[in-house]
């Protein structure tokens, strides 16, 4: 199990602190694939750099801690002590190759620059040139520069930099989002193989929600800073408990369904403002004056399906929700 | 019937490198398309990167010169020799709008001067008119001339900022508005919003489209034509509707089947990566021959001609 207690993360700015992820409490079980969705600035990235321990100003950790289910000299592993196991325990493959690579030093340099002095690099350079090879590189591709090697190439040195060292934790922060579709699925059915094999934990942040339906078990969905919903992949896609949730999965269109599809309208709240209530209600087709004033508590409806809503019981079907959500005063289209 | 979109054998030529390693890219390959219409359409553009969709954009758009060949919309030459509109009349019928509005208005200027300039400056409208033509505009995408007066671009999500990019090009009521990925910068659940709105626009208020992208579903939802890139050449074309639910190129179906669909999960079969973008442009052949299940040494030597099929789409392979 991953434990996030009570997490709080704050961003110091010039107009005071803001909270990008204000209250996280969950328990995460190991060797899946957890899917992080949600809009821009929902927090999903920041929850990610809180797990992988990156506490750099202006981002802090204000309350809470994570408990990362492994240990060293009989101490459990937290936040305090994560950055030791960089690498080799825990690593992170980012969205732009581009710019996380160094573009004037050789791949298999930055390969191996955080390993101790006195490993054999030659010996550990030997194994990466064939470890590359299962992800379709060719095993030169780690003596060139950065430059030399195409969008997909990049990105797949990435993700053999981040599982080559066989970590328990490997955080994923839009790994594909740049690449075309062929190579996105190319590099994601890479990505499961290889999570099968070694039955690592991979926290996967994407705001396609059509990527986490191929690769995810578990899903967690954020929305201004909280979690609203997190259970099994297969049961969020077809029975989510949360209205936005929903709107999610519902608000893009596929090949062969000719159905009006809308948009979340509206925008998430500020972070800044005071905010009271359910943080979805002003956007939801299903708020009432309850949500408006009283937060929902974040609980476990069915056996391992949480979220937080007042009405997750009820189940409304899609159809009913998209009757609501063209009689919302808010998306009256305008003529 | 008006010809909206007409491209014949268009061609443009990038070169690379120095002096004795200069390679050819051709962006552009023999780039033939017609739509004839009486009704306005939303004509897509759909292809990964490098497959010149962009190129075809900004050569109708008249930011680059083609190499060969020619281009017209609404019955106009807009590309090519001959006798070509002049720029202002050119902007009243043809408008763009930019992938990232962020980058498309600067971070120094209230944006409402963008919306009077285009007013003034392409419709050569007066400051008074000039304030009716943007509050009609603002108004079709939603927004109200009140709230955007006097606002810098970060002051406006992404989504909004979109709207008034669109609004911009509305004011010279063009015939036609050429979209270079208007929505890939802005968030899943936004986009439907702005994607709507083109439909709105088409059918209420009876401008077209041409909507280069790399998303098929969205394309798929809104186009009437859809033309499929790769590599400089057309690959497929014809109706929309037709080409997604039944591809014939073999690269229309790797393209498809390659899409993360919601319930349709994928088959966990290894597909081959290739990385050779730059030769691929060299090739006589059919571009897709190496990565093509079905090439045969025909497609290695020849490029496969346009072939037309009964429901009016070309496919342009060996064995369509």
């Amino acid at each position: 199990m991953i434990r996030l207690n009570n997490i709080v993360a704050t961003y110091t700015t010039t107009r005071g602190e803001v909270s990008a992820v204000d209250g996280v409490n969950l328990e995460i079980p190991t060797g899946k694939i957890i899917g992080i969705a949600g809009e821009s600035g929902c927090g999903k990235s920041t929850l990610l750099k809180v797990i992988y321990g990156d506490l750099i100003y202006p981002l802090a950790l204000k309350t809470g801690s994570v408990q990362y289910g492994f240990d060293s000299f009989g101490q459990e592993v937290t936040t305090s002590d994560i950055k030791e196991y960089w690498f080799k325990r825990i690593s992170y493959i980012p969205q732009s190759s581009m710019s996380s690579l160094n573009p004037v030093i050789r791949i298999n340099k930055q390969f191996t620059d955080h390993l101790d002095p006195s490993t054999d690099k030659a010996k550990v350079l030997e194994d990466v040139r064939a470890y590359v090879q299962k992800l379709d590189l060719p095993p030169e591709a780690i003596d060139a520069y950065p430059h030399q090697l195409s969008g997909g190439m990049r990105q797949r040195i990435m993700v053999a930099m981040g599982t080559f060292f066989n970590p328990d934790i490997i955080l994923a922060d839009e790994p594909t989002t740049a690449l075309d579709v062929v190579v996105q699925k190319g590099i994601l059915l890479l990505l499961m193989g290889l999570q099968e094999e070694t039955k690592s934990t991979i926290f996967f942040v994407s705001h396609d929600m059509g990527v986490h339906y191929q690769i995810t078990h578990k899903m967690l969905i954020m929305y201004a800073a909280k979690v609203v919903e997190f259970g099994d992949s297969d049961i969020i896609f077809t029975e989510p408990l949360h209205p936005y949730t929903r709107m999610l999965i519902e608000s893009l269109p596929t090949i062969g369904d000719d159905h009006l599809r809308t948009g979340v309208s509206g925008r998430p709240p500020s972070l800044w403002e005071d905010l009271t209530g359910c943080r979805f209600a002003p956007r939801c087709p299903l708020a009432t004056e309850l949500c408006q004033t009283t937060e929902p508590e974040f609980k476990e409806y069915r056996r391992g399906h949480f979220a937080a809503c007042h009405y997750a019981e009820n189940t409304y079907q899609s159809s009913e929700i998209a009757i609501l959500y063209d009689h919302h005063p808010q998306n009256q289209s305008p003529e | 019937m008006t010809i909206i979109l007409k491209t014949s054998h268009l061609n443009k030529v990038y070169k690379l490198g120095g002096f004795f390693n200069r390679i050819k890219i051709n962006a552009l390959d023999d780039v033939n398309l017609t739509v004839e219409s009486d009704e306005p359409v939303i004509i897509s553009v759909v292809g990964e990167s490098g497959s010149g969709k962009t190129t075809l954009a900004k050569v109708i758009l008249r930011l680059v010169e083609p190499t060969s060949g020619s281009a017209h919309v609404y019955d106009r030459l807009v590309a090519g020799k001959g006798d070509k509109p002049s720029n202002r009349e050119f902007l009243n019928s043809v408008q763009p709008i930019f992938q990232n509005p962020f980058e498309a208005f600067s971070s120094h200027r209230t944006v409402d001067t963008y919306l009077s300039d285009t007013a003034v400056r392409v419709t050569k409208l007066s400051k008074t008119e000039a304030v009716d033509a943007m509050t009609e505009a603002l108004h079709l995408v939603g927004l109200d001339y009140r709230d955007v007066r006097g606002k810098y671009s970060n002051q406006f999500s992404g989504g909004e900022l979109q709207r008034v990019s669109i609004a911009r090009a509305l004011i010279p009521h063009p015939e036609i508005i050429v979209a270079d990925e208007p929505v890939s910068m802005i968030d899943a659940s936004l986009r439907m919003n702005i994607i709507n709105l083109f439909l709105s626009l088409k059918e209420e208020y009876e401008r077209s489209f041409l909507y280069i992208t790399h998303d098929l579903a969205t394309a798929y939802y809104i186009s009437d034509y859809i033309a499929v890139m790769y590599r400089g050449s057309i690959v497929e074309f014809g109706d929309a509707k037709a080409i997604l639910a039944d591809p014939q190129h073999p690269y229309t179906q790797l393209l498809l089947d390659s899409i993360p669909e919601i319930g349709k999960k994928w088959q966990r079969k290894r597909i081959a990566l290739a990385d050779i973008e730059a030769k691929e442009f060299q090739f006589t052949g059919c571009r897709y021959c190496n990565r093509c299940p079905i090439a045969e040494d025909k497609c290695v030597t020849e490029r496969p001609p346009a072939v037309k099929k009964v429901d009016g789409r070309d496919v342009y392979c060996h064995f369509a």
